[in-house]
């Protein structure tokens, strides 16, 4: 075992910071690479040195985003840390590697991959004009830089964090001209007693939508986001309510969400198989309880392989590690592992009653307007994306990829995938997962043109 | 730049140092610890523009994964604006090259 490589662990959000801790504590010293300056991930984002508010900036989430930070905090000088790095590649026992435009290679044994999340889109026209921005990021800017996204925000989309971030733009200060969520009260109402599994994470989303409610703003549920208008900057958005009737609120900015997707490239890249989650509607990449993958050595954790929330990343992050060390013939707690994989079942049921309260739109996806853009990196519309489908008879979506450029972006499809498979599989009358997963390809985010001059000339 | 209307507002931490930028040439002021990204649109509404011509930008995911914030410095050196920080005296251009 002495002669392994230490383990690697990508991501210090909260399931990379508890795979870190439990690695630490079984005497190994992990590589943890991260894209941040500072641990904590997304969800727990630290605020630059000179922000003052401090753990507030998490609401109810501040003692858990507390332990986080110090438990990175206290893990610091036993594990081989390297913020502000980008994994741009994996190969078989291979990492590549980015920091300040300089490139590094490093050979690893066992690897965790903990790569968190991004919001999911569902294009609505005129979604690329100034002001309009994905939901999480609207809460990032919020937490991690103390703005908000314009003078009166509009949301739109469905999900826990659509009147998550909503509330927390109100008690900020903010304007919210209205929330526009297109999954009907009677959907969530019905998924009640599997939410009520959430204890007080529910109770406190009753809480968000009271507030909203209190205060005045606009809610409209089951309606089906018609335009956003404006030409240099968002000025109002349109919706069709259940009802039928026009609905519409002046705003400058729009925040949109319909969940979130897991960032999976890396997996992907290292042979890990993808796997069609119907309940949300996402490829996630293949894992079993414990994180453990078909590929020998590589464990995933956390939303970058299947979106369950923070809490249960924390719990995915000790449990990859635990299945790492077992894997080395190192003992582990069993005790300690089977209350881990209690919670975490325990969670799976509240998510999944989460899905099914918040379904992600997939007949609006596949509705989207011919002329709306489909791909903000390369200006591709869903009718040309149709239309690779149809007369180019793209029944996989790589080939459509390769015909239409939908995917073929900077983003490389992070934005725009789960829109085009619905697109495709409405154009085609195939089921959408028959069309199967974007593959992930290496560079998996931009490299400066430096970085890879320097690299080919070593 | 108070003549031009601002994207983003600032609610809180407003009491951190001010750092002298420039964005296109014209003077602008930023707080320390702002992402170019605030930066901009605590001055302005917009980014950069498509590269396929379909008008202004102004970010997109602000967590580094759109790729729709590029900017460049006057030295021509490309960032992304939603994860990188100012700095005094940075140079920001929302196009490639100088007009």
């Amino acid at each position: 075992m002495s002669a392994a490589p230490p383990p690697v662990i990508v991501g210090a959000g909260p399931a990379g910071v508890r795979a870190a801790s439990v690695l630490v504590a079984a005497g190994l010293r992990p590589i943890v690479i991260d894209e941040a300056p500072a641990s904590g991930g997304q969800i727990y984002r630290r605020a630059p040195a000179g922000f003052m508010r401090g753990a507030a900036v998490y609401g109810s989430e501040a003692a858990k985003a507390t332990a986080i930070h110090r438990t990175f905090d206290s893990l610091v000088d036993r594990i081989d840390y390297r913020p502000q790095t980008t994994v741009w590649n994996l190969r078989p026992g291979r990492l590549y590697t980015v920091r300040d435009g300089v490139c590094d290679e490093l050979t690893f044994g066992d690897i965790v991959l903990a790569t968190g999340a991004m919001d999911r889109i569902v294009p609505i026209p005129g979604w690329t004009i100034p002001g309009v921005y994905a939901l999480g990021g609207a809460q990032i800017s919020l937490k991690a830089q103390g703005c908000v996204v314009g003078a009166r925000t509009a949301f739109v989309g469905t999900g826990p964090l659509l009147w998550l971030v909503a509330y927390q733009y109100l008690k900020a200060g903010g304007t919210v001209a209205a929330v526009v969520d297109t999954t009907p009260f009677a959907t969530k109402a019905r998924q009640l007693f599997g939410l009520l599994r959430g204890g007080k994470t529910f109770i406190n989303g009753l809480r968000y939508v009271a507030t909203l409610r209190l205060k005045g703003v606009r809610i409209t549920e089951g309606a089906i986001p018609v335009t956003i208008v404006g030409s240099t900057h968002v000025t109002a958005l349109r919706w069709r309510e259940a009802s039928g009737r026009e609905g519409s609120v002046d705003c400058d900015a729009v925040a949109i969400g319909f969940g979130l997707k897991p960032e999976s490239q890396l997996a992907d890249l290292a042979g890990v198989a993808m796997r069609w989650n119907d309940g949300q509607r996402v490829w996630e990449a293949a894992r079993d309880r414990d994180g453990r993958t078909a590929v020998e050595g590589v464990y995933l954790a956390g939303d970058g392989s299947a979106i369950a929330g923070a809490d249960a990343a924390e719990i995915d992050g000790a449990l990859a590690a635990y299945a790492l060390l077992a894997d080395r013939r190192v003992t582990v707690p069993e005790a300690a592992v089977a209350e881990l994989r209690t919670r975490r079942a325990r969670l799976t049921r509240f998510r999944e009653a989460l899905d099914a309260a918040f379904p992600f739109p997939a007949a609006l996806a596949a509705a989207t307007a011919d002329d709306t853009l489909v791909c903000r990196c390369e200006a591709v519309n869903a009718g040309e994306l149709r239309a690779a489908a149809r007369d180019l008879d793209a029944r996989e979506v790589n080939r459509a990829k390769a015909f239409s450029r939908v995917g073929m972006g900077r983003c490389q499809g992070r934005v725009c995938g789960p829109v085009a498979v619905e697109i495709l599989a409405a154009a085609l009358g195939m089921p959408t997962q028959a069309l199967g997963a974007l593959r992930a390809q290496p560079p998996i985010k931009p490299l400066p043109m430096t970085a890879a001059v320097r690299l080919a000339a070593e | 730049m108070s003549a031009t209307p601002a994207q983003f507002r600032r609610v809180a931490e407003t009491a951190r140092p001010r750092v002298a930028i420039t964005i296109d040439g014209a003077p602008a002021s930023a707080l320390a610890g702002d992402t170019v990204l605030t930066a901009l649109l605590v001055n302005g509404r917009r980014v950069r523009h498509s590269d396929f011509g379909d008008g202004p930008r102004a970010g997109f995911c602000l967590m580094g994964a759109c790729q729709d914030c590029w900017v460049w410095t006057e030295a021509g050196e490309r960032l992304r604006a939603c994860t990188t920080y100012v700095a005094d005296g940075l140079a920001i251009r929302t196009t490639p090259e100088a007009p």
